[in-house]
Parts: C-alpha cells; sequence; structure tokens
C-alpha cells in the first residue's frame, strides 16, 4: 500500500474506531445510554434539527461570528505583527501589552465587549476578533524575526528599496509564520465563539448545545457538540487550501 | 581596446568597459559586541584593474567576508577609503554571489534570477526573458519553474551566479560560491565561470579557502592573515588562459606557488586555530 493510501486509512481509522466503541459501549447498555446515545441513534435527531429547529440557522450565525471576527482579528493582527517584527520600538512597547493580554482567558473579558459593544452581534464578532489579534501579531513578529538576514542582504545588494524589501523580502518571508497563527486562531475563534454562546446568545451553535443540556436533551446537546467539531475540521480544510495557493513554496 | 594579462598576453575582450576599477587603500573595520571589540580586518590595501580576477585566500576568520561586504556597500569601513569606480563614469554596480543558502524560497529559480532587474524597474517581459537567458547559460533552462528546495545545492549555487549577473555588473563578488559543493560540480562552475568572465570582461573578486580554486581562477591571489586580516602576500598568477586544472598542474610554476601560498596560509591557519 502506497504511503498516500496508507495516510488515508489512518486518518479515517480513528474517527470511526472511536464511532464504533462508543456504538457499542452505548448499545450493550455498558454506558449509560440516556447520557451516552449511540452516534447511530443521534442520526434521526440531527435530521429533525435541521427539519424542524433551524439548526442551519443556528450553524450559519456561528460560522458568521468566527468569519467577520476572523478577519477583524487577522487583518490588523498581521499589521501590526509586521511592524513588530520590522521596527524594534514598536516591538519593545507592545510586546509587554501584547503577552499580558495574550494570556489572559478570552471568555473572560465578555462583560467588557458586552458593555463596549452591546450585546448585539458586534459584541460576539468583536471578542472573537480580539482573542485572535495578539495570537496573530505575535506569530507574525517571530515569522519577521525568523527571516534569514541573508535575504536583507541580498535584497539589498540587488538594489531593493525599504519599501521593496518590505514587499519582496519582509512579507512573503513571514507568511508560513502568519498562517501557522492563523491555524492556532480558528482554533480559539472557536472555543470563544462557543463559550459566548453559551453565556450571551439566544442563537447559534454554542447555545444550542447549552439550550439542550439546561433541559436534558442529550440526543440533541451531541448533535450540537459533533458538528461544532466538524466545523472546525471543515475551517482547517478550508484553510489548508488557501495556504497551498498563497503559500506555494512550502514544503507539503 | 585590450586587456593585460599576468603573463604580458593581451587579448580582446567581448565588452571592454564592463568591469568596474576597485582602490582599497588602509582599510580598518571593527566591530563592537558586548564580548568586545573585534578587528575584522586591519590597514588593508587592496586594488582590482578593470576586467581583473581576483582571488582572496586566508583562514577562517581573517575578514575576507567582511572585505566583501564593504566593496558591496553593505558594511562601510571603520577607517581607510574604498574606492570603487565604474569605468564609463557612471554609478558603479556590484553584486555579490553569497555563501550560503541565499535564493529566496519564496520565488520560483527564474523570478530569484530576474529579482534584481525587478529591482531596477525593467519590465516584466525584459526582465522573464533575460532571466530565462541565463538560467540557460547555466544549464538550468529546465528548471525555471522548480522552487529552490526542488533543486540540489549544485543548482542553487549556480541559480545565485545567474541572480548575481541579471543586473549586468561591472563587479562581481564571490563570497566561497562553491565551497559546499561536491568536487565534480565545483570543477564545472569553475569552468562556466571563467567562461562567462572570459565573454563579459566584469572585474571578479573571489573569496576562497582552496589553493588550487584560487590558482585556476585567479590573475592574482592575494593572501590573507588571520584576525586582524591584514595581507600577507599578493601574488601575480602567470598561467596562461584559457586554463584548466590539468593545464595548470602540469606548469612549473604550480608546485613553487602552490608551497608558497600554504606556507603562508599554514602558520596563519595554526595562529587562528586558537580563535575558533
Amino acid at each position: 500500500m502506497s504511503r498516500r493510501r496508507q495516510e488515508l486509512t489512518l486518518t479515517i481509522a480513528g474517527p470511526v474506531l472511536l464511532l464504533l466503541l462508543w456504538e457499542l459501549l452505548s448499545r450493550t447498555e455498558i454506558i449509560n445510554p440516556i447520557y451516552w446515545p449511540a452516534p447511530t441513534a443521534l442520526w434521526p435527531t440531527a435530521i429533525d434539527m435541521f427539519q424542524n429547529r433551524d439548526l442551519l440557522g443556528d450553524i450559519r450565525i456561528s460560522m458568521w461570528r468566527i468569519l467577520a471576527g476572523f478577519v477583524i482579528g487577522t487583518v490588523p493582527g498581521v499589521m501590526i505583527g509586521l511592524a513588530m517584527g520590522l521596527f524594534w520600538p514598536v516591538r519593545v512597547f507592545l510586546m509587554p501589552l501584547a503577552t499580558a493580554i495574550y494570556a489572559v482567558p478570552k471568555i473572560a473579558i465578555l462583560p467588557l465587549a458586552i458593555i463596549a459593544f452591546g450585546i448585539g452581534e458586534l459584541s460576539k464578532i468583536m471578542i472573537v476578533a480580539i482573542s485572535i489579534f495578539f495570537l496573530i501579531a505575535l506569530s507574525t513578529m517571530s515569522g519577521v524575526l525568523a527571516i534569514d538576514t541573508q535575504f536583507r542582504d541580498v535584497a539589498s545588494n540587488l538594489g531593493a528599496s525599504r519599501w521593496q524589501m518590505f514587499l519582496t523580502v519582509a512579507l512573503p518571508g513571514s507568511l508560513p509564520a502568519i498562517f501557522t497563527g492563523m491555524r492556532l486562531a480558528l482554533g480559539f475563534a472557536l472555543i470563544v465563539i462557543v463559550g459566548t454562546e453559551f453565556l450571551a446568545a439566544s442563537k447559534g451553535i454554542g447555545y444550542v448545545i447549552w439550550q439542550n443540556y439546561q433541559i436534558l436533551r442529550i440526543r440533541e446537546m451531541f448533535v450540537g457538540l459533533i458538528i461544532t467539531g466538524l466545523l472546525g475540521w471543515l475551517m482547517n480544510l478550508v484553510l489548508d487550501l488557501v495556504e497551498r495557493v498563497v503559500v506555494p513554496w512550502r514544503n507539503t | 581596446m585590450s586587456r593585460t594579462y599576468a603573463n604580458n598576453q593581451a587579448e580582446t575582450k567581448a565588452n571592454p568597459i564592463a568591469g568596474a576599477c576597485v582602490v582599497a587603500r588602509n582599510i580598518t573595520k571593527v566591530f563592537s559586541s558586548p564580548g568586545g571589540v573585534i578587528t575584522a580586518c586591519k590597514d588593508v590595501n587592496l586594488s582590482a584593474a578593470p576586467g581583473e580576477f581576483v582571488v582572496i585566500v586566508g583562514p577562517s576568520g581573517c575578514g575576507k567576508s567582511t572585505l566583501l561586504r564593504m566593496m558591496a556597500g553593505l558594511d562601510s569601513p571603520t577607517s581607510g577609503t574604498l574606492q570603487v569606480d565604474s569605468p564609463n563614469g557612471k554609478r558603479p554596480t556590484n553584486s555579490m554571489v553569497f555563501h550560503g543558502r541565499t535564493l529566496f524560497p519564496w520565488l520560483s529559480l527564474r523570478s530569484n534570477v530576474a529579482y534584481g532587474m525587478q529591482m531596477h524597474g525593467k519590465s516584466r517581459r525584459a526582465r522573464l526573458d533575460r532571466a530565462d537567458e541565463l538560467l540557460d547559460l547555466v544549464g538550468l533552462g529546465d528548471f525555471r519553474n522548480a522552487w529552490p528546495h526542488q533543486v540540489s545545492e549544485g543548482m542553487r549555487q549556480r541559480t545565485s551566479l545567474a541572480r548575481a549577473l541579471a543586473i549586468d555588473p561591472q563587479l562581481l563578488l564571490m563570497d566561497e560560491p562553491f565551497g559546499a559543493l561536491d568536487e565534480q560540480t565545483r570543477y564545472i562552475l569553475q569552468e562556466e565561470l571563467l567562461r562567462i568572465w572570459d565573454n563579459t570582461g566584469k572585474t571578479v573578486i573571489f573569496v576562497t579557502h582552496s589553493i588550487e580554486e584560487a590558482l585556476l581562477l585567479g590573475d592574482r591571489i592575494v593572501v590573507m592573515t588571520a584576525r586582524p586580516g591584514t595581507i600577507a602576500d599578493d601574488i601575480v598568477v602567470p598561467f596562461p588562459r584559457p586554463r584548466s586544472l590539468t593545464t595548470i598542474r602540469s606548469h612549473a610554476e604550480f608546485g613553487p606557488l602552490f608551497d608558497r601560498i600554504w606556507s603562508r596560509l599554514r602558520d596563519e591557519v595554526e595562529r587562528g586555530g586558537a580563535f575558533r
């Protein structure tokens, strides 16, 4: 079997084995099927939720919050990160702030976000943006700092101006690190949005999980959990594809 | 227009005004770091006539690379004067083939070669055409769209050479360009370099560890001492051109010259060993 097929088989084997084990334990009632319903028993629930309870609407609104927050956080994050990497005064000035705020669990600033941006959509989008901003900035900065100084010498020797140096060395050189940051940020964004929707939303995938848990509709809760996992996986896949187009030289 | 070789034979060059003239007088370069002050080179006097091929040999850490960087304008001397003059009175151009892996990993071989021309504002069409020509010249025409990580070290080094040639510099600075290559690849690249130099008449300053390489390539060989780097010897190489390893090895002067350079270097390498 070729390496590629082995990889594919192993990739699929992990989740399938887990689901099988879960199914088996639940069907034989080794674990309580009321709290641990078998995966196959979740199908009808999922279909019902899509048909009658607008589950797609919940997914859509969570995705929108993540996406909008992601863009609002990433764009300035990359710009500040590049500035921090290129200019030491900016780096020294912002570093203590960035590392301190980076370490705060982002859900802890939800009350502040609501005070600042209201209880509507804006606070939910902004909390995603804020929580990934520092992550993106710090990884972009380390990407710039990791660029071999020889590349700067080569560019300068071949006549690059400061601006050309930025466009042709700093930016492409830090792209791999920017993508690594974005990959981590996606995970962050999902955690934060689910947490936010637990506490302060009336729609969204996090709301579905928490609401159904509170009224002990365990199957519905599980459907919400699985959908969350699938969303994370799907978003990573999309990011992989984008990366392959934007950073084609990265050895894969 | 003619050029005078060391052994007094004159030969017509394809491009008589292609080479810059370099004069370094009493160059001293001092680096200060938290660990103390390091004198990289001290009172260096060095010149290269237009179209001349000058090779610098010396032990590790003798300031050879620092000297090249100063000629390239990437560093400036602490004291002394360094003058690079263009034969046509305009601003002199130089480009450097760096030591190590310095192709931009984010550009294809072709775009790497075209990079300098892009910085100089040449049109896309013109620079890509020229890049393809140069890649053909160094035997990499079929690899123009490859990424640097996909090709061998030898191919990367040829691409670096093509990239340096692309802006048609009057002064070509080469910092141990073939040091990391296997022997066969090195022979081939040495031949290619000599052919290109012979056709273009550029001034070349070439740094190497290898005495044999110095004897094969240079019109003149400058031997440097260990840190602080100073000039220990300046030798005119009498071998006729075109040269090959076989012809220079059988030349009567080869053995004596090799010994002369090695005896200078030997003490320096042993002395310098304490630093590294």
